[in-house]
């Protein structure tokens, strides 16, 4: 087979156009986070492994007002800017409850992690998290965004927010928005020839050499 | 106790074999297009890549996002099964290490491998260091079935005439990546050569390569090619075998043991249906394993009779012994040149597109044979955790004020570092030449069975000093080359606490030697050709039969192997029928 054979096998020439746009069509409005596709089976999903999706997805993890830190927490890490939306327009919260349940080891130090912020947040503002003013919401994840800068006590909340951190940009960059915002144009049928000329000028190698 | 009925087919196959990963699809292939009537047994299900890869999807189609949860490689990889399996444990010998990876399905392993094809060179079949033991063939027997597999899968690569990395009849190689380009010139500065990779990936099409289509570039060979355009034992030979109809292919079939007569040979095999658990023989005039390196001197070690007191063909006691996989350890970071990056599509192929060869002399070193060093970084498709180290780079290196920054950080500010990141990280990992090891074996454990009632396997495994004096020296290098190309490294500093990196025996998934081949039957458990010594119409096709691996990743040295064993049984029985 040849090239133009190989991508018809594939039935990429037909709808060769559908799977380069799709990844420019987005932002009409918050995203679905959690793909309808992922409730059907795919071919090549096992079925202990669909079963397994299945039943997490109707399962129920954190409470409402644990979801509601969650939210505010992503959007903090994650806000809409120039560029792309929010965590939270990219469906974050969804995708944390999902993995937990898929990676129970996050459980527990989620978990943990939302009530000692609303113990730090009762004890210096009177009130939990989320009914906190911004400016206080702010001054409490500086004290725990930084791991160099934290001071011992708030040891604990730099955990719980690196996890936090990891977590939401997992979900924010595997979004159709994410993947679009960090500029991974990959995933087509084509045909690589090497880095573009003009990158590899600027970086000082010579285009007629395989090794620059 | 409730009776249960063995199901027997009347059909004597003219040879059974049992799996289909890159040996047992190899030795399939060559007995079914020479007319043979062939019965394959495989432990998984049926798998198609055309129809059952999960290549191009995006990672907002995985609930996951892409995670590892199910599969050790993310959601998307090919390949079923692990490090562990519901229901089929192995154990260890305390104070000894084993992994071991196995995937249950059509194709085996071939599913996620990284496509790295290398032959083992003349001082890898026959070594002069004293410490390692030479095979009973010598690299130029092996060559010719090199050349065969060669341009019968398609393999691309560069001919750079050094003696121990010998050249094959290569395709065109893909061009290195930005990352790669740097990683050259930081190499070359350290005294590290880097050539072009070798990959068992299409990149052009051939006349002599039909119903598969060519490369386009999606990076993705670990999510198997719905075009077949890389190698997959299903793709390239269990499924075109099977268009010969000659070949048959019984899944979810888990072998039990190989049955045998008064005279001690080979009368077929019984397995159990997974799905539903019916219990089956089936009767062969040769029986040809490739189940895995472990796996089938596991069921080799459950055939006891009393032709075979000690396990099918284990007269020298050897089988399970010898066990060796690849030496591995690694080192991450990321180059400053790479931050605030052009985009373009850079997902190029999914094997290696540039590797060192081993390139020092063992004379001046505290331990034999050699690694060889693969590379990585690109602008990857986004997935689960790709960005995590960004918040603890920032900390490393001036912001783009030029002042110094503290690491971590949230909001706006955090969404420029993630976009200036990304695509800056760099990876190396070294895989080198384990010594394979008497006292280095698996075996049944004696109290153990797993869910079908068959005994399990217990290893015992420990790396000496020979291993973990490369790892230094993996380390020492890795760091030098950081160091030449100005790059920050990420990963923990390795010191003898850690055995400087080196991973778990298992982990790097280069498992061989249980079935070492050999001239004398007491020190051996094969002959030159992989054919028992004690049972004639017994051969095993997978990486048991080596008897000393190389720094090569295994999988060409399989196929080459199990080639021209599969020729010697088509020889054999034309010897009996003339």
């Amino acid at each position: 087979m040849n090239r133009r054979e190989t991508l018809k096998a594939l039935g990429l020439i037909a709808a060769g156009a559908g799977v380069v746009t799709t990844a420019c069509q987005q932002e009409k409005g918050k995203e679905e986070v959690l793909d309808k596709s992922s409730e059907k089976q795919l071919p090549g999903v096992e079925d202990w492994e669909h079963e397994r999706t299945q039943k997490l997805m109707a399962e129920k993890f954190f409470t409402d007002h644990e979801l509601a830190t969650i939210t505010v927490l992503a959007d903090i890490i994650i806000p809409k800017d120039e560029v792309s939306g929010s965590a939270s327009d990219a469906g974050v919260p969804d995708f944390i409850e999902f993995i937990v349940k898929d990676l129970p080891s996050n459980q527990l130090p989620m978990r943990g992690g939302l009530k000692w912020l609303d113990v730090q947040c009762q004890k210096r503002y009177g009130h939990a998290f989320i009914k906190c003013k911004e400016e206080q919401q702010l001054e409490l994840v500086d004290a725990i965004a930084y791991p160099g800068r934290a001071k011992p006590e708030m040891q604990q909340g730099v955990a719980f927010f690196s996890l936090m951190r990891n977590l939401t940009a997992s979900g924010f960059y595997t979004s159709e928005m994410g993947v679009k915002d960090i500029g991974y144009v990959g995933n087509k049928p084509g045909v690589w020839n090497g880095v573009p000329d003009d990158v590899l000028k600027e970086h000082g190698f010579d285009p007629e050499k395989f090794f620059g | 106790m409730v009776d249960y009925q063995i199901k027997e087919s009347p059909e004597v196959y003219d040879a059974i074999v049992v799996g289909s990963g890159a040996g047992g699809g190899m030795a399939g292939y060559i007995l079914a297009n020479a007319g043979l009537n062939v019965l394959m047994l495989e432990a998984g299900p049926f798998y198609d890549p055309a129809k059952d890869a999960l290549q191009m999807r995006w990672p907002w189609e995985s609930p996951r996002r892409g995670a590892g949860t199910t599969r050790p490689f993310g959601d998307f990889d090919a390949s079923f099964g692990g490090w562990q399996l519901d229901g089929e444990p192995y154990t260890t010998v305390s104070g000894t290490e084993f992994e071991w990876f196995r995937s249950r399905m059509l194709g085996g392993r071939t599913n996620h491998w990284g496509r790295i094809s290398l032959r083992m060179g003349p001082d890898d079949f026959k070594p002069s260091d004293g410490l390692t033991d030479e095979w009973p063939i010598s690299y130029e027997e092996v060559k010719p079935f090199y050349d065969r597999v060669d341009r019968m899968i398609g393999i691309y690569g560069t001919v750079e005439g050094i003696r121990n990395e010998p050249d094959g009849i290569f395709m065109k190689p893909p061009k290195p990546r930005l990352s790669e380009l740097y990683i050259a010139q930081g190499a070359k500065k350290a005294g590290v050569p880097v050539i072009p990779g070798r990959g068992a990936v299409l990149t052009e099409s051939s006349p002599e390569i039909k119903g598969r289509g060519t490369c386009f570039y999606c990076g993705q060979c670990n999510r198997a090619c719905k075009v077949y355009g890389d190698f997959s034992s299903s793709s390239c030979l269990v499924i075109p075998a099977m268009k010969t109809g000659n070949l048959k292919v019984i899944d979810n079939a888990m072998v039990r043991e190989v049955l045998t007569n008064d005279e001690g040979l080979a009368t077929g095999v019984s397995y159990v249906d997974t799905k539903s658990l019916q219990e089956y023989v089936v009767r062969g005039k040769t029986v040809i394993l490739g189940a895995s390196a472990c796996e089938s001197a596991r069921i080799m070690l459950n055939s006891k009779s009393r032709a075979h007191p000690g396990g099918l063909a284990n007269s020298s006691g050897l089988v399970g012994r010898y066990l060796h996989d690849s030496t591995g350890s690694s080192m991450s970071g990321f180059l400053p040149q790479l931050l605030d990056r052009k985009r373009y599509n850079e997902d190029g192929v999914g094997s290696v597109h540039i590797y060192s060869p081993w390139w020092e002399d063992n004379k001046n070193l505290d331990f034999p044979r050699g690694y060889h060093i693969e590379y990585g970084g690109r602008l990857n498709m986004p997935g689960y955790g790709f960005l995590n180290w960004v918040p603890g780079a920032v900390g490393k290196i001036a912001g783009k004020d030029g002042e110094k920054r503290d690491g971590g950080g949230y909001g706006a500010l955090l969404k420029e570092d993630y976009r200036r990141f990304y695509g800056a990280s760099i990876g190396m990992a070294g895989r080198g030449t384990a010594l394979a090891r008497i006292d280095n074996y698996c075996e049944i454990d004696p109290t153990r069975v797993d869910k079908y009632g068959i005994p399990v396997l217990r290893f015992h495994y420990k790396w000496a000093n020979e291993e973990i004096a490369q790892a230094k020296h993996m380390q020492e290098t890795f760091k030098s080359i950081m160091h030449e190309m100005g790059a920050v490294i990420l990963s923990a500093e390795q010191g003898p606490e850690t055995k400087y990196g080196l991973e778990a025996p298992g982990v790097i998934i280069h498992e061989g030697g249980t079935t070492r081949m050999g001239n004398d039957p007491k020190k051996s458990v094969l002959n030159k050709w992989g054919q028992a010594h004690d049972c004639k119409n017994l051969y095993v096709v997978d990486a048991g039969p080596f008897v000393q691996q190389g720094d090569k990743n295994l999988t060409w040295t399989i196929l080459a192997l199990s080639m021209r064993t599969a020729e010697y049984i088509l020889e054999q029985k034309k010897k009996l029928n003339g």
